[in-house]
């Protein structure tokens, strides 16, 4: 079976939104959306450095992601700047640095749409092996840390004050969030990575009663829209990451409707969203 | 003669300084097991301050702060926003830092009054549901030490009252500390052990009627906190549950108070309520 290309493009996806499912709820709930974005971005200035060491992509993606996260985080706690304007100087600095370094390579040739999009059509064994592999060490770790994390996301001072180290669960949650987007560059690409996490989170907000449950569902929403994308771009001739960026988007809109409101209200007896 | 007991926590002379200014400095208070002490002081004066060195949130830039070595502490901070984002019910936010049995939650649900309210979402309550179900969640993790910032904010007078006697009846029954950040001087005049006035600094501290007789304190509150004392000592017949039932001098509860009640709480409770806002 892994010596189709589309079968391989299949499970690599899958592989990833089930780990970008729980990942993404977390980045829903503490409002790191314009983070995850900037690490994203900051991705390709990884892979511009790989190509200048002569390291591994994913490797390098995932210390220029997990450098800059833990950066941000002690940025944040001192720098006069806002939160946002410091996210956005940051984000599009890094990513047109990585644009600038790869243009300087001039013996180099690299398909930048590739790294920009996606290429999920060229996944090899070696990327599945990757992505599963640290995919199940990511959500390993997120399940350990998962009460504390939690805890820290819904107060973080009674957190605190009720014996969590909100630092430390922090400090691991951006590198995890560090890893899903070194194992996802592949299949979406560092300016869609973002969307892989968001979208299926916020889909399955209103289906969900309870944190665990929407991470769960998070993560099979994530899954139906990879395929969804794949079978579409398969079917139109689309390119494969946005396509799967547009099914996680129709799931979102369907989620809307009255259709699935009726299943939210039977799952969450008490949360009609009122807004 | 308490000294003996060996206390929960203590600040000794602890202060914290933000962009070169005191928030509050020279705090010493120590809370026992058994005992409430409560902060008073206009706002800004240093409470939540004080009460976030005590939990070790703040480390004090002088002075000290120690916690007993293993201290469970149970925090209902005065600021908790659940957004839309979270889902998230009641009986989820009662384990949100402890394992807990399905009896204790419900058991605790039913001593502040909101059973009901177990598969709420936890965005959908009123002000005063939520309050009562942070005071659940930190009493339910059966702590040493129960910090309470404004515990009683959103709730109407009567729904205060109510509260107030139930955390001095857990307190009673499980002997745990009590630190308390309040507004409400007629409530802390009746319902506290200690009495500390903050304004940047310790103004006066000691015993409830000690410090009433305090010249700081009458500075700080005017005649409205001497008022304060004598207010909640009257005579009232009958008691409105955190429900909304009734429990009258007897013991019996009923579902409404009778119009032949004696002194009537509802009344005197939106004066009263003002008053405890102004001060």
């Amino acid at each position: 079976m892994l010596d189709d290309f589309f079968s391989r493009a299949l499970i690599a996806g899958i592989g990833v939104a089930l780990v970008a499912g729980p990942i993404g709820c977390f980045i829903v709930w503490r409002r790191l959306a314009y983070f995850g974005d900037t690490l994203s971005h900051a991705a390709l200035l990884g892979v511009a450095l790989a190509f200048l060491f002569e390291v591994n992509i994913t490797l390098a993606v995932f210390a220029v992601s997990g450098i800059i996260s833990i950066a941000l985080l002690q940025l944040q706690k001192r720098a006069t700047l806002s939160s946002d304007a410091l996210l956005g100087l940051l984000s599009h600095s890094a990513l047109a640095l990585g644009l600038v370094v790869l243009a300087f390579m001039t013996w180099l040739r690299v398909d930048l749409l590739g790294y920009l999009f996606g290429d999920v059509l060229a996944v090899s064994r070696t990327d599945i092996a990757i992505i599963y592999g640290g995919g199940i060490v990511v959500l390993a770790l997120l399940a350990a840390i998962w009460h504390p994390l939690f805890a820290a996301t819904v107060n973080r001072e009674l957190a605190e004050a009720e014996g969590i180290n909100p630092e430390r669960v922090n400090a691991v949650f951006m590198l995890l969030m560090a890893t899903v987007i070194a194992i996802s560059m592949k299949i979406v690409g560092v300016l869609l990575i973002t969307a892989l996490l968001i979208i299926p989170a916020a889909t399955a907000r209103r289906l969900a009663s309870g944190p665990e449950q929407m991470a769960v569902i998070a993560a099979i929403i994530g899954a139906a829209a990879v395929v969804g994308g794949l079978l579409g771009s398969l079917e139109w001739n689309t390119p494969s990451g946005p396509s799967i960026v547009v099914a996680a988007f129709a799931l979102f809109v369907l989620s809307l409707t009255p259709l699935f409101g009726r299943l939210a209200n039977r799952n969450a007896k008490h949360g009609i969203p009122d807004t | 003669m308490l000294t003996s007991t060996p206390s929960l926590v203590t600040l000794e002379n602890a202060g914290v300084a933000r962009a070169g200014r005191w928030l509050v400095r020279g705090v010493d208070l120590s809370v026992r097991p058994g005992e409430i002490v409560t902060l008073i002081g206009p706002n800004g004066s240093g409470k939540s301050t004080t009460a976030r060195m005590a939990l070790g949130i703040l480390a004090p830039d002088e002075g000290r702060a120690e916690r007993r070595n293993g201290l469970r502490v149970g925090y209902v901070p005065q600021k908790v926003s659940v957004d839309w984002t979270l889902p998230l019910t009641v009986d989820r936010f009662m384990r949100l830092t402890a394992r807990l049995s399905q009896s204790d939650i419900d058991a605790t649900l039913e001593s502040t009054g909101i059973t009901h309210l177990r598969l709420a979402e936890v965005r959908t309550l009123s002000g005063g549901e939520f309050q009562r179900a942070m005071l659940a969640r930190a009493m339910a993790r059966k702590p040493d030490l129960l910090v309470l910032d404004e515990p009683v904010q959103g709730v109407d007078f009567q729904g205060q009252i109510a509260l107030y006697e139930l955390i001095q009846k857990l307190k009673d029954d499980l002997d745990y500390g009590i630190l308390m950040i309040s507004h409400d001087l007629h409530v802390v005049m009746a319902a506290t052990d200690q009495v500390i006035c903050l304004n940047g600094h310790v103004c006066c501290q000691g015993s409830p009627s000690a410090v009433a007789e305090s010249s700081a304190y009458r500075q700080l509150f005017g005649s409205k906190g001497v008022d304060a004392l004598a207010v909640y000592h009257h005579d009232h017949d009958h008691t409105h549950l955190p429900d909304g039932r009734v429990r009258h001098a007897d013991g019996t509860i009923t579902d409404h108070c009778h119009p032949d009640d004696g002194h009537h709480h509802h009344g005197d409770g939106h004066t009263q309520g003002e008053k405890a806002g102004d001060a």
